[in-house]
């Protein structure tokens, strides 16, 4: 994992332009749904955050990426990959036993 | 024991702040300062963390029995300590809340055994995060709360009853509200759960906004924090001020970043209590000096 760089330029996105490709991520406990993420460099993409069960929550640490995701509400994140590496991303709301293991990967590919 | 394995274990801060180390032997920090013949002045403490009283799994096939082993341990000292801490996740969380009051009920009957004059306790996330506190509270009072004793002071910060590990505005005030008429050079202890700094937030190994804790405590010269949470001993500094993790009571995880995910060491059942153990620490009598020594489980059973 490449820790402490910025290699994306993330936006919190109100809605996605039409060349943007939008990935639906639903977390429940205690997993997200993809579990990996794969995007290439240059690629912009929305990701829409929805939780199945509770208040989760979305962050990426490297990216300073650092959501929440309410029951019936939609959170989209723009990520456009500069460079390409793994991150991880967890839930960071305390949500039971097993709440140490939701965690997936974003993978930019070259 | 080793040479090397001594020096590990043995820890002396010097003015609650550069640390030191030396060797040290089984029984040494409640004995030392006895043979000084100090009794009435120095004191020590003990610090128990992550318990969590209700585990089942593979990381730990005997946590049934593992915290009473530790509560004999404690008791087995040559020289009792003033009082035991438990820095946080009490018990294990669950979903039923008939089974959460159940599990610290439990915890408190067992530690009750303990010889040690008087317990502090303070929630970590298992204990408080999916109900904001309310059972812990019902069962261990306050989950921030400050004493003085012999001469320091100690405040308690709770940075789970929060789910997203937040201590929130309103206890940094009030932590500011209790430590102004203290002294700059006056001896303060905290006792947290999680690290107050950016240990490894990609392991959620922080506090959100433990920072603001931490601009506040630089204000005062002689600040100590211990915590739990990381199930390792570790220690770091942030400016003057030292931050001491401690092993845990149930499943050891690994050193921070050091695999791709944070899952605990792998249970050994020819060394069943690797990996756990508690914090013996001794305050000299000018309150300028604290003595660490870790105590393992594997060694002390």
């Amino acid at each position: 994992m490449l820790r402490g760089l910025f290699l994306l330029a993330v936006l919190i996105a109100s809605g996605a332009s039409a060349q943007e490709r939008v990935i639906q991520v639903t977390a429940e406990r205690f997993k997200f749904t993809p579990a990996t993420i794969e995007l290439k460099v240059g690629e912009a993409v929305i990701l829409e955050l929805t939780t199945l069960d509770r208040k989760h929550g979305f962050q990426i640490p490297d990216l300073k990426i650092d959501e929440t995701i309410e029951p019936g509400k939609v959170t989209r994140v723009r990520i456009a990959p500069t460079k390409a590496g793994t991150f991880e991303f967890h839930c960071d709301v305390f949500c039971g036993s097993g709440h140490e293991e939701m965690a997936g990967e974003l993978v930019v590919k070259p | 024991m080793s040479e090397s394995r001594g020096r590990r274990e043995f820890i002396k801060i010097l003015g609650f702040g550069g640390v030191v180390f030396a060797s040290g032997l089984a029984g040494a920090c409640s004995n030392i300062l006895r043979k000084a013949g100090a009794e009435d002045d120095d004191f020590f403490f003990v610090q128990l963390s992550d318990t969590h009283w209700g585990f089942k799994g593979p990381p730990n096939p005997e946590a049934a029995n593992t915290l009473r082993q530790a509560v004999q341990a404690v008791n087995a000292l040559p020289r009792q300590p003033d009082f035991v801490v438990f820095t946080g996740d009490l018990t294990h969380t669950t979903d039923d809340v008939a089974e959460r009051h159940k599990r610290m009920r439990e915890f408190k009957a067992i530690v009750a055994d303990l010889k040690a004059p008087v317990q502090r306790y303070m929630p970590g996330e298992h204990d408080a995060s999916l109900d904001q506190g309310a059972a812990f509270q019902e069962h261990f009072g306050a989950t921030h709360y400050s004493f003085d004793h012999k001469g320091i002071h100690f405040a308690v910060l709770d940075n789970v009853s929060d789910p997203q590990a937040a201590i929130g505005d309103a206890q940094i005030d009030w932590l500011l509200a209790d430590l102004k008429p203290l002294g700059p050079d006056a001896p303060i202890v905290v006792f947290t759960h999680r690290p107050l700094f950016d240990l490894a937030p990609q392991w959620d190994w922080a506090t959100r906004d433990g920072s603001k804790a931490i601009d506040l405590l630089q204000h005062w010269k002689n600040v100590t924090v211990f915590y739990g949470h990381i199930h390792q001993e570790h220690h770091f500094k942030t400016g003057a001020i030292a931050h001491h993790a401690a092993q845990s009571l149930i499943f050891p995880l690994p050193p921070p970043l050091s695999q791709p995910k944070r899952a605990p060491v792998p249970w050994d059942p020819a060394h069943p209590l690797r990996g756990l153990g508690f914090r013996e620490i001794s305050v000299d009598e000018q309150r300028l000096v604290l003595t660490l020594k870790e105590d393992s489980m594997e060694r002390v059973s």
